[in-house]
C-alpha cells in the first residue's frame, strides 16, 4: 500500500512533466494538423539551457535558490521560446501548403539538427547536476518502508499547474488565444477574416517551445542528469500522451500526461523497468487504434 | 540596404541561439560542472549565419531571369532518366572492374540503401503509407538470419527467403492493426512499432544476445564454396585455383547486393503494372474513391505493407551476413529516417530517383566521414534544405501507368494533393 502510494506521487510528477511537453504537441497539432517532431528536442535544449543558466548562476555567486531557479526559468523558457521560433520560421513555415509528408520529414530533420547541435556543442557526454531542493516530507511509514514526498516533486506539481494555468487564462481570455482558436478551427477561415496566421502560428510554436523549456528545467531538477538523447524518448512519450487526451485538446494532454506518467512508474515499479518504454510504445498504439480521439478529443469528420 | 537589414536581424537571432548554447560549454569540473567560454566560436557561427543569409538574399535578387518552372525540370530529368538508368547499370555491373576495395565497400553500403530505399518505396511511395518504423522489418531478417544459422546451421541463401518471409509476417502483424490510421498518426504508431522492437531486441538477453548483438554470423557462400581469407579446400579461390584473397569475397558481396537491389526494383516495377500496383497508386491518391470503387482497401495495403517488408528482411539478411555482426544499435530510428529521406529526396515512387538519393546521401555521408560528429548534423540541414527548396524531392512527378495515346510525364506541381 505504502509503495503503490510511493508510485503514485512518482507517477503525478513524471505526468506533469510529459503533460507540459504535450501541450506543445496538441496546440500545434490543432492548428497546422502536423507533428512537430522537433518539439522533444526544444524539451532537451530547454533542459541544456536550464543546466547553463544554474552553473553559470552558481559560479556567479547567487546562493538562493528561488532566485537563481526563477532567474533559470525565465531565461531558458524565453530563449527555448526564439528556437521554437526559428524551427518554425526555417523548417515549416515555408512548407506550408506543400505536400503533406514535406514538413513531417523537414520536422524530423530538424529534430536530428536539434540534437547534433547540442552534441557537438556541448558534449555527448551525460550532464550530471547536483540537487537543488534536497530532502521532503514523509507521508506515511509502513514497516521499514516510508513515503517520501519531497519538495522537489511539490515544487515541480506546483509549477506545472502554475504553468498551465497561466496558459490557459491566455488561450480562453485573450485576444492572441481567440486567434489560436479560430485557427484551429479553421486556418483559411480566420486569415479571411483578418488574423494575422502566420503570426499566431509562431506564437503558437513560441509558447509551446517555452513550456517544453519549463518541462526542461523540471526534468533536469528532478532526475539531475541529462544528455543531448532525452528529447526524442520523452518526445514521443509526451505526444502519446496528448494523443491518449485527444489531440487538440488542452486539458485532454494534461490528463493524457498523468495517465502515462503513472502506467510508466507504475509499469517499472511492478513489471520491468527495461520494458517500460515498450509499455508507453504499445499504449500509443492500442489507443490509435481502439481510442483514435482520444479521452477529451471530437471525432474528426471528413468530407468527401 | 534591406538585404543588409535582413541579415543583421538573422545574425541577431543566431546570436540568441548560439550564444549560450555554444559560447557557453559545461565541462566536468572537480565537483560539479563548470562553465567555459567560446567567444571565437559564437563569433563565427553568427558571422556565417549573416553571410550565409546576405548571399541567400542576394542569390535572389539577381538570379538569372527565366529559371526553369519545376515542371520543366521534372521533364528533362525524366528524359535524362532514359539515358541515366542504363549508364548507371553499366557502371554498377562494372565497378568491381577498376574500383579498389575502399570503393567496393561503400557501393555496398550504397547498394543496401538503395535496396531499402525501394523496398519502402512501395510502401510510401506507391501505396502511399508513411512508414518510419521499415527499420524494424531489417531488423527482423538480420536478426532471423542470424539465429536460423546459427541454431539450424543454415546457409546464407537458405535463410535469405526465410528472413524475407519472417519480415513479411511482421510486416502483416503491424500492418493490421494500423489500417485504420492515416498520415501522421499511421507515421507515429510505425515509429512506436520500430522502437518497441529495438527495446525486445536491446533486452532479450537469451535470445539476441542484448547490446553485446551477435557475432560470428556466417558469411555467404557460392553453391557451397566459401569465400576466406586464407583459401584451403573448398574455398573459392581452391576451387578456381586463384590466389586466395579477401577481396574476392567483397565483389561476391557486391554482387549479391546488386542482384538483390536490381529484384527488388524489378519486382516493384512488375508489380506497378499489376492490377494490385494500380490498386496501390490509387490508394496513394484517393482512399475513398478508392472504396467506392470496390477496391479491397484491407488487402491492398497488407500487401504494401508485408512485400515492402519482406525486401528489408532481405536486406537485412544481406547486412548480417556482410558484418558477421549485429547488435540493436543498427536499427535505430535514425536508420528509419534515413531510408525515409532517400526515398523522400528521390521523389516518391520515382525508381530511378531513389538511387540517385541514395547515392547522393550515403556517398556524400561516407564524403564527410572525417567530419566525424557534423556528419549527422550536416545531414539533418540538408534534410530540411532539401525539403525547402524541392518539397517534392529530386525528380518529382509521375508517369501515369495507363494513358490514352502516348504516356506523358505530369510534374508535382500539377498533381492534387493526395491523402492517404
Amino acid at each position: 500500500m505504502a509503495y503503490a502510494l510511493q508510485q503514485l506521487i512518482n507517477g503525478v510528477t513524471l505526468g506533469m512533466i510529459y503533460g507540459l511537453i504535450a501541450v506543445g504537441y496538441t496546440m500545434v497539432y490543432g492548428i497546422i494538423g502536423m507533428i512537430n517532431f522537433a518539439h522533444g528536442d526544444i524539451f532537451m535544449v530547454g533542459a541544456f539551457l536550464s543546466l547553463i543558466a544554474l552553473t553559470g548562476l552558481a559560479a556567479l555567486g547567487i546562493s538562493s535558490v528561488p532566485l537563481a531557479l526563477a532567474i533559470t526559468l525565465v531565461f531558458a523558457a524565453g530563449l527555448a521560446a526564439l528556437y521554437g521560433w526559428t524551427v518554425e520560421r526555417v523548417a515549416y513555415r515555408p512548407l506550408r501548403g506543400s505536400f503533406r509528408l514535406a514538413p513531417l520529414i523537414s520536422a524530423i530533420g530538424m529534430s536530428i539538427v536539434l540534437q547534433n547541435f547540442v552534441q557537438v556543442s556541448q558534449g555527448a557526454r551525460v550532464k550530471p547536476m547536483a540537487a537543488l531542493i534536497p530532502g521532503g516530507m514523509p507521508l506515511m511509514r509502513d514497516g521499514t518502508f516510508t513515503v517520501q514526498l519531497s519538495w522537489m516533486q511539490i515544487a515541480i506539481v506546483i509549477t506545472t499547474l502554475v504553468m498551465l494555468a497561466a496558459f490557459t487564462w491566455l488561450v480562453t481570455r485573450t485576444p492572441l488565444g481567440r486567434a489560436m482558436r479560430a485557427c484551429e478551427q479553421d486556418l483559411k477561415m480566420a486569415g479571411l477574416l483578418g488574423i494575422d496566421t502566420d503570426r499566431t502560428i509562431s506564437l503558437t510554436f513560441v509558447i509551446g517551445a517555452a513550456l517544453a523549456a519549463v518541462a526542461g528545467l523540471l526534468f533536469l531538477l528532478y532526475y539531475g542528469v541529462i544528455d543531448f538523447f532525452i528529447g526524442f524518448v520523452a518526445g514521443v512519450k509526451a505526444f502519446t500522451a496528448a494523443v491518449l487526451g485527444g489531440i487538440g485538446s488542452l486539458p485532454g494532454a494534461v490528463l493524457g500526461g498523468l495517465a502515462i506518467g503513472l502506467i510508466e512508474t507504475f509499469w517499472s515499479a511492478y513489471f520491468s523497468v527495461q520494458y517500460k518504454d515498450v509499455a508507453s510504445f504499445s499504449i500509443l498504439v492500442l489507443v490509435l487504434i481502439f481510442m483514435p480521439t482520444g479521452i477529451l478529443g471530437r471525432a474528426d469528420v471528413e468530407k468527401v | 540596404m534591406k538585404p543588409l537589414r535582413d541579415a543583421g536581424l538573422s545574425a541577431l537571432v543566431a546570436l540568441g541561439l548560439f550564444g549560450v548554447m555554444i559560447g557557453l560549454k559545461t565541462d566536468a569540473g572537480p565537483h560539479s560542472l563548470v562553465l567555459r567560454a567560446r567567444p571565437w566560436a559564437v563569433a563565427a557561427a553568427v558571422a556565417a549565419v549573416f553571410f550565409g543569409r546576405l548571399a541567400m538574399l542576394y542569390w535572389r535578387q539577381w538570379r538569372p531571369a527565366g529559371t526553369p518552372s519545376p515542371r520543366h525540370v521534372a521533364a528533362t530529368l525524366s528524359r535524362i532518366g532514359r539515358y541515366a538508368a542504363p549508364l548507371l547499370l553499366a557502371f554498377a555491373i562494372t565497378l568491381p572492374l577498376y574500383a579498389g576495395r575502399y570503393w567496393l565497400d561503400l557501393g555496398v553500403l550504397v547498394l543496401t540503401y538503395v535496396m531499402l530505399g525501394w523496398g519502402l518505396n512501395i510502401v510510401v511511395g506507391l501505396a502511399g503509407l508513411l512508414d518510419l518504423g521499415y527499420v524494424a522489418f531489417y531488423a527482423v531478417g538480420a536478426y532471423s538470419y542470424a539465429l536460423l544459422a546459427q541454431t539450424f546451421d543454415l546457409g546464407f541463401w537458405t535463410c535469405l527467403p526465410l528472413a524475407g518471409l519472417l519480415a513479411a509476417l511482421w510486416g502483416v502483424m503491424l500492418g493490421f492493426p494500423v489500417l485504420r490510421l492515416r498520415g501522421d498518426y499511421l507515421a507515429i504508431v510505425t515509429l512506436a512499432f520500430g522502437e518497441i522492437i529495438r527495446i525486445v531486441l536491446l533486452n532479450w538477453v537469451s535470445l539476441t544476445g542484448g547490446p553485446n548483438g551477435l557475432s560470428g554470423i556466417p558469411r555467404p557462400t557460392l553453391f557451397g564454396l566459401k569465400f576466406n581469407g586464407g583459401g584451403g579446400p573448398g574455398s573459392f579461390a581452391d576451387f578456381f585455383g586463384l590466389e586466395p584473397s579477401i577481396s574476392q569475397r567483397v565483389v561476391y558481396l557486391y554482387f549479391v547486393i546488386l542482384g538483390l537491389a536490381l529484384l527488388t526494383n524489378w519486382v516493384s516495377l512488375r508489380l506497378r503494372r499489376l492490377p494490385l500496383g494500380r490498386a496501390w497508386e490509387a490508394l496513394r491518391e484517393d482512399e475513398v474513391a478508392c472504396r467506392s470503387l470496390g477496391i479491397n482497401v484491407t488487402v491492398t495495403k497488407l500487401t504494401a505493407f508485408a512485400i515492402g517488408a519482406a525486401f528489408g528482411g532481405f536486406a537485412g539478411a544481406f547486412f548480417a551476413t556482410r558484418q558477421a555482426f549485429i547488435s540493436p544499435e543498427s536499427f535505430t530510428f535514425i536508420e528509419s529516417a534515413v531510408v525515409l529521406a532517400i526515398v523522400v529526396l528521390g521523389g516518391l515512387g520515382s525508381q530511378l530517383g531513389t538511387a540517385l538519393a541514395a547515392l547522393v546521401m550515403i556517398g556524400g555521408a561516407e564524403v564527410f566521414r572525417d567530419l566525424q560528429e557534423y556528419r549527422m548534423l550536416i545531414f539533418g540541414l540538408a534534410l530540411v534544405v532539401v525539403m525547402v527548396v524541392r518539397p517534392r524531392g529530386l525528380v518529382s512527378g509521375r508517369t501515369p501507368s495507363v494513358a490514352l495515346g502516348g504516356r506523358r510525364h505530369i510534374g508535382a506541381d500539377m498533381m492534387s494533393e493526395g491523402h492517404g
